[in-house]
């Protein structure tokens, strides 16, 4: 595009020369600009990550603190234990329930969404977004209130004569949490995928006599499937990692990923093993996302 | 560019009614937060007459001031900068080819994929190892707090503010730069006087982004923070795992509406965005 580049006021002949100096010299100005945050990410991202593949292979010593030699693999061996086994299929199965859950209330909603018109769906999206902003935990906390002792939730169970349900502190109130939480991460890829199909395709399989089911089966849902990926691997990676949400809603039965890593570096002391278990986390995530950019794309 | 076909009958009812019950998930349980922090009882969910007393017990708490002060002291520092450096990586990463510019570009998007809990442990690690070696090779006794957070916070904004400084760069087209450098201005001065004006909405919506992200975080903070030194949601969360009282009701709703006028005002720089 820039054939010529006038860095002074003299006009140069653009010569084989001039471009690869000038050329040398952009490639130079780009990787100055980018090495603040490279030299950055280096420090504290990549080196920090090395740090944890270190002690994930160490050993832990007799006074909780970890030996650096004689690497070994008893801290990936551990994680087949069986409660350790427990825990991890514990937070891939609420992780999966969530995800599910979230999408069974999230594409007729932005289905919805996109049959509306362009400035009550604007104003919509805005109130999808203003949940999607809010403190994470003050959401969550805001359902410890509502199922708490005597609050609200018990209130309302009562009045329909439901008895007291106690939710609180269950694998429930930590998928009402979770969905609460990442439900707009479902509902924006999904609009985004939805609103860009082609609503002719729709009424064409209507006109050839498809009946709602099939025109959703057969033309909706395979036309919004990288919304559909893309929102369950939005909603799936954090669920599965959650700490804040299983520390305020759950209870000691629903330990999950998150926080028994947590337990790992702040209770039991076993670094090692703690380091392996969110490396194992940190790959699982990395798989899942390669996912999304291969099949689901850029739709956010 | 309304395109999907308009539900009929039944279907449209229902989709309608899932509408309005999504609103309520979201917004029912905000809305009893606020009424509850007024709530003069000593049971979080429980309304017992009108009363600021919560509020009163959040200024007196000198922790808690303490706890906010030192939230928004790392908010601005991280803030600004993760917008310098978000921005210029942006730019290089838009606007130049250089070498690396490929790994620099996937390991830019690794902060934001990477789960909060692998972050908060790597940096702990870190941290550990990092202090002990200032104190073996220079004597240095540095302790976790002010500077620890600051700098795991822009580690993670760098990327989210480059995100969204990319989105726009993406969508600005070049001419205008191009004329400009045509027309013997520097490249500096190109992009203080063309590229600049026109990424400022991105810039701004960045930096509301990395101040939210900041001000929110608290799993990486809790790992980063030193004994006596926190932030506001690490506070919080503390309180809230001592047992609720009603005080963390009223620091709640400081804290939502504190985010909810950070949207406000990313809402804004959006619509100057599309305006501008």
């Amino acid at each position: 595009m820039r054939k010529r580049k006038h860095t002074d006021h003299v006009v140069e002949v653009a010569t084989p020369e001039f471009e690869k100096a000038a050329q040398k010299k952009e490639s130079r100005r780009g990787l100055l600009m980018a090495l603040p945050s490279y030299l950055y990410l280096i420090l504290f991202f990549v080196i920090p990550l090395g740090i944890v593949l270190i002690y994930s292979f160490a050993t832990r010593n007799r006074f909780g603190g970890t030996d650096l030699s004689g690497w070994n693999l008893e801290s990936y061996e551990r994680i087949a234990e069986p409660i350790v086994r427990t825990i991890l299929f514990r937070s891939l199965w609420l992780a999966i329930l969530t995800t599910v859950i979230c999408l069974v209330i999230a594409y007729p909603f932005a289905y919805y969404l996109s049959t509306r018109k362009p400035t009550i769906r604007n104003v919509m999206l805005v109130f999808v977004m203003i949940p999607f902003w809010t403190n994470f935990l003050v959401r969550n906390y805001a359902w410890r209130v509502i199922l708490g002792n005597d609050g609200p939730f018990t209130k309302v169970t009562e009045f329909f004569g439901l008895g007291t349900h106690e939710l609180l502190f269950s694998q429930k109130a930590v998928v009402l949490g979770l969905v609460y939480g990442y439900l707009p991460f479902m509902i924006l890829p999904l609009y985004a995928a939805i609103e860009r199909i082609d609503g002719q395709l729709l009424e064409a399989s209507r006109d050839l006599y498809g009946n709602g089911w099939q025109s959703f089966k057969n033309v909706l849902l395979p036309l919004s499937m990288p919304g559909v990926i893309a929102g369950s691997i939005l909603v799936f990676v954090p669920s599965l990692g959650a700490y804040v949400t299983p520390e305020i809603l759950g209870g000691a039965k629903t330990t999950l990923l998150g926080s028994y890593i947590v337990t790992q570096f702040l209770t039991a002391r076993n670094w090692p093993f703690g380091a392996a278990l969110s490396f194992v986390l940190m790959a699982v995530m990395l798989l899942m996302t390669i996912i999304y950019f291969r099949k689901g794309g850029r739709t956010l | 560019m309304s395109n999907a076909v308009e539900p009929r009958g039944l279907s449209k009812i229902g989709l309608q009614i899932n509408g309005w019950l999504v609103y309520l998930f979201f917004y029912a349980p905000i809305v009893l937060l606020v009424i509850f922090s007024f709530s003069d009882s000593r049971n979080v969910g429980k309304w017992g007459g009108f009363t600021l007393g919560w509020y009163e017990q959040f200024i007196d708490s000198s922790n808690a001031r303490n706890a906010l002060e030192n939230s928004i002291k790392i908010a601005i520092v991280v803030t600004i900068i993760s917008v310098i450096l978000g921005t210029m990586s942006a730019l290089a990463l838009e606007r130049f080819t250089f070498k690396g510019k490929r790994v620099f570009d996937a390991l830019l998007y690794l902060p934001i994929i990477i789960p909060d809990v692998t972050m908060a442990v790597m940096l702990l690690l870190f941290f550990g190892e990092f202090f002990e070696i200032l104190d073996n090779l220079f004597g240095l006794q540095l302790r976790k707090g002010f500077w620890s957070i600051s700098i795991s916070h822009i580690a993670f904004n760098i990327s989210f503010v480059s995100v969204v400084v990319r989105a726009r760069l993406a969508g600005m087209s070049r001419d205008l730069e191009e004329a400009a450098v045509d027309l013997y201005a520097s490249r500096w001065k190109a992009f203080r006087h063309v590229t600049f004006p026109q990424i400022l909405p991105g810039i701004a919506g960045g930096a509301l982004l990395a101040m939210t992200l900041s001000l929110d975080d608290v799993v990486i903070t809790q790992f980063v923070a030193g004994p006596g030194w926190t932030t506001l949601p690490v506070y919080v969360f503390g309180l809230i795992r001592k047992g609720v009282t009603p005080l963390i009701n009223s620091i709640s709703v400081i804290m939502l509406v504190s985010s909810m006028l950070l949207v406000g005002l990313s809402l804004l720089a959006e619509r100057t965005r599309r305006g501008g």
